[in-house]
């Protein structure tokens, strides 16, 4: 861990939000990836039943 | 050779993004990891700014990604307003949360870099402005998009909305430039005297390569994340289609 001296507070500060979001990001991306995925699955395999 | 347009192909696209994404994602993942760790850990402290010179990894490549996510929005929406291609149209609703998330990581990191570099958390400076006015337009686009349930109608509004939002995005890149107050510094990385090696202008190399990868990596993310993002809206304009007609039938 390299010294941040006086401003350790607002360099970590940064690096957290900053990773904290892209991280909320990148899962919210994925998990609304699969899930419309899976609907629109449903919603074709329906379809084919129904003819 | 095939033509761009072939790509406007929902199917053609999938397929495409399909191949492309996990090597994408990989190179997005491994470059930024690269950048902001070779950054963080292993570039010196800056003999004014102390160790919040470590922010500039985070805050540039950040500010750069929420302008140009805004006019890859633009180029988007002008494809849909002239040829009416909806992938396009759909590129540039799933670019939003990005650049979006992107000018929050800007505007946070510069007000926690500016506090103890200008004593202030804040200050009403043509670029500090600017980019909380861009950051307002793409809340409004996001709204925009989500308020209106025809997706051809939300797509036409919400094209106009961002030709009107890119005086904004402009304004945030070049106010430094128009206007010569502020707090803010002029452009220091890619300005023409630092990228022709006069060492009056230039950022030290020091700096400048880890903050390159770093760039790198944000842009590498940004496309990964708007083809998954815009692989989703695809799929869910397909189901709202789809359940239409089972409705109507």
């Amino acid at each position: 861990m390299p010294d941040l001296g006086k401003y350790a507070d607002v360099v970590l500060s940064s690096y957290a939000v900053s990773i904290l979001l892209i991280v909320a990001l990148v899962g919210v991306s994925f998990w609304r990836a699969r899930r419309v995925k899976a609907e629109l699955d449903r919603v074709e395999t329906r379809g084919t039943r129904r003819g | 050779m095939a033509s761009i347009w072939e790509y406007a192909n929902p199917v053609k696209f999938i397929r495409t993004t399909d191949r492309l994404l996990p090597w994408l994602s990989a190179a997005a993942v491994v470059t930024l990891l690269v950048g902001l760790v070779w950054g963080f850990f292993f570039t010196p402290d800056d003999y004014r700014q102390g160790s919040t010179v470590k922010i500039i990894y985070l805050h540039v490549p950040a500010a750069l990604m929420a302008i140009n996510a805004w006019l890859m929005m633009l180029v988007a929406s002008l494809i849909w307003i002239v040829r009416r291609h909806h992938v396009s149209a759909l590129g540039a609703r799933a670019a939003a949360p990005v650049g979006a998330v992107m000018t929050v990581i800007a505007l946070v990191t510069g007000a926690l870099w500016g506090q103890p570099m200008w004593g202030t958390w804040w200050e009403w400076d043509p670029r500090l402005t600017s980019f909380l006015i861009l950051f307002l337009f793409y809340l409004g686009y996001m709204a925009l998009w989500a308020a209106i349930e025809d997706d051809d109608t939300a797509a036409d509004l919400t094209s106009i909305l961002c030709l009107v939002g890119s005086v904004f995005a402009i304004l945030s890149r070049y106010a430094v430039n128009f206007w010569n107050q502020g707090l803010h510094q002029g452009a220091s990385v890619m300005r023409a005297g630092a990228l022709a090696g006069d060492t009056e202008e230039r950022v030290s190399n020091v700096f400048a390569v880890p903050l390159f990868v770093s760039m790198a990596g944000f842009a590498l993310l940004f496309i990964a994340l708007v083809f998954l993002r815009t692989q989703t809206e695809i799929r869910a304009r397909r189901t709202r289609a789809l359940m239409a007609r089972e409705r109507m039938g």
